[in-house]
């Protein structure tokens, strides 16, 4: 039980403001500008929208600003900013079909339509650290090499592999049925996969690694593949009512990610690849993987297949993922917990002199009793 | 017999028109507050009232599962939206990601005046044509650097050498 507390405003002002002076640090190093951090932490960047639940670049960066790159804290942030703001509405679905594709890579297929772009990545680097980023004072030496593109569509490869009959289809209900929404409804279970995958979508990327981690290491193996991978930029559309038709709100870089993963099939369908999906704000390669990895571990009922791992128990895990409820439950632990702390010390010492009166006591009788044996 | 090739029907005219102002709202959506601006103080000052105030708010991006399934709520962006009225009588609209209101109002008025006869073609050329081939132009450079890196990886065969 937590009991407010009076008192301490004087020490929590004064403790704000020094924390403000130590987040600017030494006054002779310029203030980083949300530009630089918008422009030049885009990682963190999105990693904040994505578990904020909040695409706006700029405000992310503030966020991080404030929370002296905390990313947790800076999600934590955001969260609280969006209660701040009306809804207007729902968008019309994204079509990942359409982006403007910087990056596409597939593990199960060479040849692709549309080919394999590499684009931004950490990959095949030798994870050397780079001291010319240190010493050099603008970081551009060398311009980026451009070749023209082949008007070439690049279709999901996962609606390649759906062409024959060997991957499952996406599930399709009726359009304008409900989707679950965890900013409208807490959540509660059974959880279908809409609001499990909004839940995966906003929680913690190092959870949700971890998790992803496990199913690999034999916690409910799945056998994925990374069939398709692809990083770039998405137009958002809105129905506005008092118009009558669809406006194009601007476009936001989203990773998306498409796990291939066995399915032994059933008496009523023959086995095919199945799939775990991954879609989150942002360059977020890592996140989107695992979330498609669990993803896919938490459609084990659905598939027929035995529950036997953490990743695949639907409650735990959507109810530990969130690392904004998560934060708040733990570092809760901070806050003043006098009254409650007063009555488990009650409790032991009570215990304590029960426990010795009863030592007491018993040494008495085993005094006694050997008196009466002498 | 109808011309299905015919393109005069009310049905298509109306279809090109809402396409045609579509498109301006959203090269207004894409373009920067400060190119914007930039567009809007070159026009002669206009006189307008607002319908509705520049207001942010959210809306809930939704993506489908496997990308062709059933929609889920991804999560939300910040739009700022507003409306407003010319002396003439046209309404215009803005809608766009983020939370800057003088866009938001600029690109309204923008969007009126391109619906007045009299402004229409001034604002095409002047200002959607332009920014609508900077756009396109981005877009091409990130094809460009982005076909730079494609890839063809060859499968080597154990035992082949």
């Amino acid at each position: 039980m937590y009991v407010a507390v009076k008192g301490g405003e004087k020490a929590i002002r004064n403790a704000h403001k020094l924390m403000a002076k130590r987040r600017r640090g030494d006054t002779s190093v310029p203030s980083l500008t949300l530009e630089q951090i918008a422009q030049q932490l885009s990682h963190a960047v999105a990693r904040v929208m994505g578990e904020g639940s909040l695409y706006d670049e700029m405000l992310a960066a503030l966020a991080i600003k404030q929370a002296r790159g905390d990313l947790i804290e800076a999600a934590f942030l955001m969260r609280a900013y969006r209660t701040t703001l009306p809804r207007f509405g729902y968008s019309q679905p994204v079509d990942t079909a359409k982006m403007l594709v910087e990056r596409r890579v597939s593990a199960t297929y060479k040849d692709l339509p549309g080919g394999q772009v590499l684009g931004p990545t950490f990959d095949y680097s030798h994870r050397l650290l780079d001291f010319a980023l240190a010493a050099e004072e603008d970081g551009l030496e060398k311009p980026v090499e451009t070749a023209s593109p082949e008007d070439a569509s690049m279709p999901r490869v996962t609606d390649l592999l759906g062409d024959e009959g060997l991957m499952e289809p996406d599930p399709v209900t009726d359009e304008d049925a409900p989707v679950g929404d965890l900013t409208r409804e807490p959540l509660s279970f059974p959880a279908d996969r809409d609001l499990r995958l909004q839940n995966l979508a906003r929680g913690d990327e190092g959870f949700l690694l971890a998790l992803a981690y496990s199913t690999q290491r034999g916690y409910g193996r799945t056998h994925p593949f990374a069939g398709e991978i692809r990083y770039g930029e998405v137009e958002v559309e809105f129905f506005a009512e008092e118009l009558g038709f669809a406006v194009t709100l601007g476009a936001i870089k989203v990773t998306e990610c498409q796990m291939v993963n066995q399915f032994k099939g059933s008496a009523k369908t023959a086995p095919t690849f199945t799939r775990g999906y991954g879609l989150v704000f942002g360059q977020v390669e890592r996140k989107a993987m695992s979330m498609a990895m669990v993803d896919r571990s938490m459609r084990w009922q659905e598939l027929g297949e035995e529950q036997s791992a953490p990743a695949q128990d639907v409650e735990f895990v959507l109810s530990h993922s969130d690392n904004i409820q998560a934060t708040g439950f733990v570092e809760h632990l901070k806050l003043p917990h006098y009254v409650d702390f007063q009555a488990e010390l009650d409790l032991v010492r009570r215990m304590r002199g029960e426990w010795f009166e009863k030592r007491r006591q018993e040494e008495e009788e085993g005094d006694t009793a050997r008196e009466a044996a002498e | 017999m109808t011309d299905i090739t015919s393109t005069s029907s009310p049905d298509t005219e109306a279809s090109a028109a809402v396409g045609a102002r579509q498109k301006v709202i959203a090269t207004l959506a894409a373009a920067s507050a400060e190119a914007v601006a930039e567009k809007f103080n070159a026009l002669p000052p206009q006189s307008y009232e607002l319908v509705r105030q520049p207001e942010t708010g959210l809306v809930m991006v939704r993506g489908r599962m496997g990308g062709t399934g059933s929609p889920f709520n991804l999560g939300e962006v910040t739009v700022t939206r507003c409306v407003v009225r010319l002396e003439t009588g046209e309404t215009g609209n803005a809608y766009s990601l983020g939370r800057n209101k003088q866009k938001a109002l600029q690109s309204a008025v923008i969007d009126a005046l391109w619906q007045s006869p009299a402004m229409q073609d001034r604002i095409e050329t002047d200002i959607i044509a332009p920014l609508a081939e900077a756009q396109q132009g981005a877009k091409e450079t990130v094809r460009e650097e982005t076909e730079a890196t494609k890839v063809n990886f060859f499968t080597m065969v154990r035992g082949d050498n």
